[in-house]
This record gives C-alpha cells, structure tokens and sequence, in this order.
C-alpha cells in the first residue's frame, strides 16, 4: 500500500495542475489557431475560411512596422542589456566596497513594474518637461532630445527604459555567474602573469555560457511580450511608430472587434517565440543526453 | 410632481399590460465612471429607483469603453447578457447580427420616439426596422474651441473657411502663440481629420468616403487636399504634443498658452468646470465648413429572461427618453439632449448653436456620423483609417501616399 501510494502521489498531486495547463494553455493555443482561421468578428465565429486573417495581416503596414519595432527592439534590448550587465556584474566582482548596497541599487529598477517604468520615462523623456527642458534652462538652448516625439526615434526611447529596467537584473545573473566560476583556475592564471582582461575574455566569459543563454532566454521573452511598457511610455505612438506586436494583437482584439485578426497575429508572436525557444530547448536535451 | 405621477402610469401601464406584479429589474453595463459621467448616471439611477425598479450597477471602466466591452463579450457569451448596456454607433447593429439584441419598438412606438429624434439619429437606434436600442445625447465633435482673449490681442475673429484658420494661424506663429493645442493620440488627429474632411469636402464627400467608403471618395483630389491640410495643422501645435491628453490640450487654450482646440464639446466641460464663461472667456463654434458631426451615447438593449427583466428594460428605455433625464443627464454631461423636444433654458450658448445647428443640418440632409468617435464605421474600418491618418500626421509621408495607403488600408479592413 505504501509502496503504492509512493508511487502514485506525486501523479495524482500533479494531476490537477497538469490538466490546468493542457486545458487553458495548449487548448486555447490550439482555439486561438482555429479561430485565427475563421472571419470572426466581435465574437468568435467557428467557419474556417482558410488563409485570409494572414492575408489581410501581412498586408497591414501598421503590422510591418510592429514586427520591425520587435527586431530592432528585441535585438537593441537583448544586446544592450546584456553588454551592460556584463560591464556592471565584471565591475562588481572586482571585490569592491559596499558591494551589497551597490547590487542593491542597480537591481532596483527590476521591482518597479513596467507600468511605473514607462511613466517615469515619459516624463523624463517629454521635450518639455525632462532632459530637454532641464539642459535647455542650463543655458545650452540648442539642446533636443525628443526621441519620444519623433516617430522615427521613438522605439529607441522605448529600448533606453527597458534596458534602464532589466540591465541590474541581467548584471545580478551573470554576477552569480561569475562568482560560480573555479577560483583555483582563477588563482593558477594570476600565477601564471596573465593580465586581468585575458581572465576573463578566455577563461571566465566562455565558462559561464549557459548564464549568457539563460539572460538571452529570459530577455527575449520579455521583448516579445512587452506590452505594458509601450502603453505607458508612449501608448503606440507618435502615430503607430512604436507599436509591437502584442499592442497590436490588443488593438485588434479588444478596441477594433477583429477577433480574427488578433488571432492571427497571435499564432505569428508564437511561432516567433518557438523560433527562439525550441533550439534552446533542442540544445538543452541533447546536452543531457550526452 | 407630475413628473413622478406620469412616471407611475407609465410603470403602472406595464404591470398592467405585460406582466403581472414582477418588479422591474435592470443591470446595467456602462464605463460612466469619472466626475460628471458617474453624476449623470447616478440621476438615471435615482429616476429608476423612484419607479419602483432595482438598478444592478455594472461600471467597468478602463480603454474607452475597451474593458467594459470584453465584459460584455464574456457575458454574452455565457447566455448571461446584461439588461441595458453603454453602446453606441454600428457597435449596436454588430451586436444586433450576433442576436442577442431586444425588442423596445413597444415603447418607442407607445410615446412616439420617432416624432421627437432627429432621423439620422433614429436610425442608429433601430436593428431592421425594430427600435432595440434608446439614445441618452448628443455631443457635436466639429468644435472648434478659442481663447478669446488672445483672439481679441492679435486681431483674429473665429475662421470661417480653412483658409482664414491658416491665415489665423499664421499670424498667430508670428506672434509667438501655438496656434492649435493639440494632443498626438491616434483618436484625437482622427478627431481633427473628420473635421477638416467635411470642411474641405463638404457633407456629400464625408458622406461618401468616411460613411460608405467609395474607392473613389477615398482616393479622390479632395482627400489629398484633407491631407494637405492635415500637414499645414501639423506644422500649428508645438513640438511636445506626442501623447498629450485632450484635456490638457484644453488647459493650454485655458490659460492663453494655445489660441484653438478642434475637439467634440466634451472640451466645453473643462471650460466651464474651470469657471470659464462661454463668449467671453472662451469661444465656441463649428469648425469651418458646412455640417454637422455627431456622437450619439446610448443604450442597447440586450435579450433577457423573465418579466422583471423585461419590465425593468422597458422602464429604463422610458425613463432614458424622459424629457426630465435628458436636461438634467445632458446638463451634467455638456452634450444636448437627442430629443428635439427638450427645452434648453438652462443651458449655455454652445449648446444653443449645437442644438439649432443639429436641427438645420438635419433638414438639409448634412447631419452626419462621426468616424473618429465609432459613429459611422464598425470597429475594424474605422481603425484602419484612423492608422493612415495618424501615421500621416505623425510623419512626413506625402498626401499622395496616405491618400493610397487610406485606399489599400481600407480594402484590407473589410
């Protein structure tokens, strides 16, 4: 009895959970991908009615101009906080004082939600009220910077709050990281007269691969599915100049009553998303096996 | 008094007629949350519990509408459909098409809605034929709202034609005044985008290229001249106008910072909550041109079950179309009331030009659907010209682009 219930506990605690996640995640990727076949409306209607929802997706310029802010926007802000994170993690790990206090402050901004993020910004970027405004009463009269006005900028102002946000996070992961790596190697290279910037570049950065995978991980999907940040920061705008897929989903879904049209660009986000996922997780298993 | 009696026979004839002693029930789904809103709809509120009705509050607010309208799809949804809910414009015939919408032509009919409503208005009300759907006000969207003050400074009378606005304007720059106070939100260029249509175009062209969407319209030399337009107003508001609310657009007219504002007359609101008086603070009247673009608030009525639901909808669709409601909601509100009937002592000038100018254009046929506000399109249409628009405004693509960007947008949207 024991021996049974030893070995059917775990299953039937996880049951319940198990069944959650098939019904309200897979089962709603698999409703979402029906109906992004269908000419719904307001409500969903069920009539496949083939390609048309990608059709009419693909030749929206607004959607063009929401995947190209994804690029530009996922690349900017998975490389910049990465680059930063590390900067940050490696000038740390230089065993200064008030360390902790210092970790502290950088990792803040990641408790502030992107709501709050996005505020701020606005009014620190706003020509005029912030930066622009204060350097201008400097006496530097000839001094613009209204990224979040101008369109062709905009998404830019949009990367310098994100990475504001997740670079202490990133620079916490990749301290750890850091710390992880043999001390012994680190001791025998010094030995050896190595200079400082070789530890690193050829000893401690390679050993810390799988960080650098985790940090790209959790970056990317945050770009993907960044939404709150634009909403606040400048709510799509100027114009459309700012918006990302996901805002783009929400504007279709719930202001413009085109369940179908969300839907489509829905299953495009999750294919993007699988694109980065699945070698991740490819490389992860074949790690194991090996 | 006699309101209330008339009230009470107007109850006592359903009881009589449909049901028997089931109490009047209503819930009702609005976003009618913020300051004057929330005191309008408190006044319906009253009104319905004085009739011996039980008012269930649903208020979602949130996006314009936006969260009280997955409420609603949820609802539906379920086969749980509120009594009465905040729609308004084709909105109100999309929800007709899923079915789920009721029959009130038996009030309608009964106190003669037809006789009182502007027929351009009626329309909206009705789903084939059958009134499902009761009206709360109007608000005019083609305002165009001055400082009087520093109209009267640089010598500037309110503009008749566009050309005498770019003239105003002009001068204005010169003198170191922003010309248009302007909010960059996607919603508010489409505001001034409708404006600037009917004025160049005139009824007949809105009517064809933002109501029925003619290729033609869309694409005509008029359109390019709207958008030509549109980037002469680009070059009127200060540089810092991206993501600026409507209101604070208002306040920067307020204090002599801005010389107009294009907005509906919700703008008025913030006038007068801010002790402005009307001709001699600040001036109203219709942006240049000819017509009239309205936005219409209402209730439509949803599919129930049960006498008291059904009493409950029939009493609310009364009392909404009360002339007592339609003063003192429309007071609140700072539109006027969709009856013609109403008299309008106790409102201001603005609401005087509104109303008598919504009577005229309706005989000439020019009393026209605000696109910008989801009067004239559904949901999708609406949307995609409100994107070239915005784009356009916000960028230095030329008029020809937008106006085949507006064509190509458009079809796609259908």
């Amino acid at each position: 009895m024991t021996e049974w219930l030893e070995r059917h506990v775990p299953k039937m605690v996880l049951a319940p959970s198990f069944v959650a996640v098939l019904i309200f995640v897979y089962g709603f990727i698999f409703w979402t991908a029906w109906v992004s076949f269908t000419r719904s409306k307001l409500m969903p209607r069920y009539e496949i009615k083939g390609f048309i929802q990608y059709e009419r997706l693909f030749a929206s310029p607004r959607w063009d101009t929401a995947m190209d802010n994804l690029f530009i926007f996922g690349t900017l802000f998975i490389g910049i906080s990465m680059i930063l994170g590390l900067f940050l993690a490696i000038l740390l790990d230089q065993k200064i004082r008030a360390e902790g206090a210092l970790r502290t402050i950088y990792l803040y901004p990641m408790a502030l939600s992107m709501i709050v993020t996005g505020t701020a910004w606005k009014w620190i970027m706003n020509p005029g009220l912030g930066i622009e405004a204060t350097v201008r009463s400097w006496g530097f009269e000839s001094f613009t910077f209204n990224w979040i006005t101008d369109p062709k900028m905009a998404i830019y102002a949009v990367v310098v709050a994100a990475v504001w946000q997740a670079s202490g996070f990133v620079m916490a992961l990749f301290l750890a990281g850091l710390r992880s790596v043999d001390e012994e190697i680190i001791k025998a290279a010094q030995v050896d007269g190595i200079p400082t910037w070789r530890i690193y570049s050829a000893i401690i950065i390679p050993s810390m691969a799988p960080i650098f995978l985790s940090a790209f991980i959790v970056l990317a999907h945050l770009a993907i599915k960044s939404f709150d940040l634009v909403i606040a920061l400048t709510g799509g705008g100027p114009g459309y100049a700012t918006d990302l897929p996901a805002t783009y989903m929400y504007a279709m879904a719930f202001s413009r009553g085109d369940i179908g049209q969300a839907a489509s660009s829905a299953m495009v986000m999750m294919g993007v998303v699988f694109a980065i996922v699945v070698p991740y997780l490819y490389s992860e298993l074949r790690a194991k096996h090996d | 008094m006699k309101k209330s009696v008339f009230a009470a026979a107007v109850v006592a004839s359903f009881v009589a007629s449909n049901i028997a002693k089931a109490e009047p029930q209503a819930e009702v789904l609005h976003w009618w949350t913020s300051g004057g809103e929330a005191k309008s709809v408190a006044v319906l509120q009253k009104e319905f519990a004085d009739n011996g009705g039980t008012w269930t509050d649903m208020p979602v607010a949130g996006g314009g509408g936006d969260a009280a309208m997955t409420a609603l799809r949820a609802r539906v949804l379920s086969g749980n459909a509120p009594t009465a809910v905040q729609l308004k414009g084709p909105a109100i015939q999309e929800w007709y098409e899923e079915g789920v919408l009721a029959d009130i032509s038996a009030v309608a009919e009964e106190k003669g809605w037809d006789t009182v409503l502007p027929a351009s208005i009626a329309g909206h009300m009705k789903c084939e034929g059958s009134w499902c759907a009761a009206p709360v006000n109007v608000h005019r969207v083609d305002w165009i709202w001055a400082n009087a003050d520093v109209l009267e400074a640089n010598g500037i009378a309110m503009p008749n034609t566009w050309d005498e606005f770019n003239a105003a304007a002009d001068k204005l720059q010169a003198a170191g005044v922003i010309p248009l106070a302007h909010g960059g939100q996607a919603w508010q260029d489409a505001t001034v985008f409708e404006a600037v249509a009917l004025g160049l175009g005139g009824p007949e062209f809105y009517q064809q290229a933002l109501v029925d969407l003619d290729p033609a319209a869309l694409q005509s030399d008029t359109m390019i001249a709207v958008f030509d337009q549109m980037r002469k107003l680009r070059g009127y508001v200060d540089g810092n106008f991206s993501g600026r609310d409507w209101n604070l657009a208002t306040a920067m007219v307020m204090n002599g910072e801005a010389a107009f504002q294009i907005m509906g007359d919700w703008a008025k609101g913030e006038f007068l909550a801010a002790g402005k008086a009307p001709g001699e603070d600040f001036l109203c009247s219709s942006t240049p041109g000819n017509g009239y673009l309205y936005v219409v608030d209402s209730f439509a009525m949803f599919d129930v079950d049960g006498d008291d639901k059904k009493a409950g909808q029939n009493l609310l669709a009364d009392l909404i179309m009360g002339p007592n409601f339609q003063e003192v909601f429309n007071l609140n509100k700072g539109s006027i009331p969709a009856r013609t009937d109403v008299a309008l002592d106790k409102f201001e000038s603005c609401a005087h030009t509104s109303a008598a100018d919504m009577a005229a254009s309706s005989d000439e046929g020019s009393l026209l659907p605000s696109y910008a506000h989801g009067m004239a399109l559904r949901g999708a249409q609406a949307g995609a010209i409100t994107d070239v628009v915005t784009a356009h405004f916000n960028s230095d693509m030329s008029s020809a682009d937008a106006v085949k960007m507006l064509a190509d947008a458009v079809a796609n949207s259908l």
